[in-house]
């Protein structure tokens, strides 16, 4: 092998590697607030990508109408569970999250979307949508059942990741779709060419880790959220109500699977089911940081980027064997290194 | 007159154990309240019901309201605070993050100066600012735990048990601190097995046995009580005696 053929390689897995890196931040975020292992994150990966393809060709996607459906049953489930006291404020609050927002975004996309739509104004649709829908799904599937065990959180994430990829099939089809690019700019630094579409994904990723970091490190509803996943019963001891801390767990890892999927829809075309293999990968990275470490799921996901990138040289038959066998060697010395604890009651 | 926090025949189960049956208490604006019994009498599984961690049976109204809608995160909104048992820090957050998210529902002006006055009546707080919650040792957990239930600003703290596994000389501390706690206009209710320092500080006491209570009054005339000496403050002094 020489020396270009490695460094394409390298940063092919790197430019992946970054992509994964936000999923599996996402999952450990989700999972550390909310005890869900997030399997539908995929399902926002291609729900933002597909939404934002659809957009750029001027049609409105399916996506926009599930939104709208999905509010209207969390506002039925906001009404039922404060049946008993219902207050006039909440129920305000609860209409304007609920069936507003969604449908001001209906309408909205109806009046917007044509062939000549700017790709900003796409790109703010499509995380608009995703952002909705993947709030919503944390009201209807996770919060009625967030005291329940990891097992059963477990279970209704796959429920959700079958029904989201189910209607994936019927909002977009069969056919793959790919999406304009970012920028068509294109920089040469010695053998290798980055497109500006790669910085965008380099870029995008840093912007992220770092937004997310700052969020954490500094600001009173980051720190709430990092209270929530260290200790449930002291976070709600505190005021800090753990459906919000979910709601906005939730709210993040839509954000950041819908930007990775608008992110790798001008490079590949993608199908309906193609976010939970991208999904899945980021959720070896996370394994690998244990579920609860970002940086070292960050460093994680880009060497599962780098081992597929080489895989698929090597051995492209075998490459999705490849990297998720990584996942064995990583399980088995955890499991060495960890006691046996039972599953935390709470 | 109402009391600030009122709770009517209460009852409290475990599926099918009945742990406290038919309590009522009050707890009046700026008095320290004890509950002292022994290990397992219900008193914990009373002010975690209290504070909306159980479910339970009964009246209990806080301020004049109603508390049977509000869940914790509204009780607290309320100004009732619960200092648990376990204490139920943040430990892998630093001790000024801990204090920091204890004023999660008050607007920030306002939980600097309360950063403030708790630094003040816990100066050891102050120098372990930058340190993790979980490093610190018992006595330094339990401020902290108590400091970060001030933070909210309560109009009655509940505190469990805040002796427990600690040395006498901090358990003094903290008992002194109770004592502020008075002037600064915060109610107190205090649970305790530690009796006699309970009954020191306190104005009335309610002493429970077997999920209910046996007696009640003033703290001096609990503590004179021949009955109360012998089997809690008598067994208190043989019990600090083995340590």
């Amino acid at each position: 092998m020489n020396t270009t053929i490695l460094l394409f390689l390298l940063q092919d897995g790197i430019t992946n590697g970054a992509v994964y890196a936000l999923l599996g931040l996402a999952l450990v975020l989700v999972f550390a607030v909310t005890r869900v292992i997030l399997i539908p994150q995929g399902e926002f990966v291609t729900y933002g990508a597909l939404s934002y393809a659809m957009l750029a060709t001027g049609q409105v996607p399916g996506t926009v109408q599930l939104a709208v459906a999905m509010g209207i049953v969390a506002f039925g489930l906001d009404l039922f569970f404060a049946r008993k006291a219902l207050r006039a404020r909440l129920v305000m609050r609860s209409a304007a999250l609920n069936i507003v927002f969604p449908v001001a975004l209906l309408v909205v996309t109806y009046k917007v979307a044509g062939p000549t739509t700017p790709m900003a104004v796409n790109i703010a649709l499509a995380l608009l949508i995703v952002a909705a829908i993947g709030l919503f799904l944390y009201r209807i599937a996770f919060q009625p059942i967030a005291h329940t065990s990891v097992l059963v959180l477990l279970i209704a994430s796959v429920g959700c990741h079958l029904a989201l990829q189910g209607l994936g099939l019927v909002f977009f089809g069969a056919e793959g779709l790919r999406g304009p690019a970012l920028s068509n700019a294109a920089l040469t630094v010695g053998p290798l060419r980055f497109t500006g579409q790669s910085l965008a994904v380099y870029g995008l990723t840093v912007a992220f880790i770092v937004g997310l970091w700052l969020f954490f490190g500094y600001t009173r509803m980051g720190k709430a959220l990092r209270a929530t996943a260290v200790n449930r019963l002291g976070a709600r001891l505190v005021g800090i109500r753990t459906t919000l801390s979910g709601q906005i767990a939730f709210l993040l890892a839509s954000v950041i699977g819908a930007i990775s999927g608008i992110l790798i829809v001008p490079i590949t075309t993608l199908y309906y089911d193609t976010g939970f293999l991208i999904g899945l990968k980021g959720f070896i990275a996370a394994i690998i940081g244990g579920l609860v470490s970002y940086p070292l799921t960050a460093v994680a996901a880009i060497l599962v980027g780098i081992v597929e990138a080489f895989s698929s040289f090597y051995a492209s038959n075998f490459k999705e064997v490849i990297v998720f066998t990584l996942i064995l060697p990583v399980l088995v010395l955890r499991s060495l290194a960890a006691p046996a604890v039972e599953e935390e009651k709470d | 007159m109402s009391a600030l926090l009122s709770v009517a025949d209460v009852h409290i189960s475990y599926g099918k154990v009945e742990a406290v049956r038919g309590v009522s208490l009050e707890v009046g604006t700026n008095e320290i309240v004890t509950i002292i019994g022994a290990n397992g009498a219900g008193k914990t599984t009373l002010l975690n019901a209290i504070m909306g961690v159980l479910p339970l049976k009964g009246r209990t109204s806080f301020a004049g309201t109603d508390m049977a809608p509000s869940d914790i995160e509204d009780r607290v909104a309320m100004g009732l605070s619960l200092v648990p048992e376990h204490r139920e820090l943040f430990g892998t957050m630093n001790v000024e993050d801990n204090l920091e998210l204890g004023a999660f529902r008050i607007a920030k002006a306002v939980a600097a100066r309360s950063l403030e006055r708790v630094y003040a009546l816990f100066p050891r707080l102050k120098e372990r600012r930058k340190q993790l919650a979980g490093t610190l040792s018992g006595g330094e957990q339990q401020m902290l735990a108590m400091g970060r239930a001030l933070m909210g600003a309560p109009k009655l703290l509940m505190l469990d048990e805040p002796s427990l596994g600690l040395a006498p000389i901090i358990v003094a501390d903290i008992f002194r601190t109770v004592g502020e706690l008075r002037a600064a206009g915060v109610s107190v209710l205090l649970v305790e097995q530690n009796a006699q320092a309970a009954l020191q500080i306190a104005d009335r006491a309610y002493v429970m046995e077997l999920g209910e209570f046996v007696l009640e009054g003033s703290a001096r005339d609990i503590a004179a009580n021949k009955r109360v000496a012998a089997s809690y403050l008598g067994f208190q002094h043989e019990g600090e005696s083995a340590v």
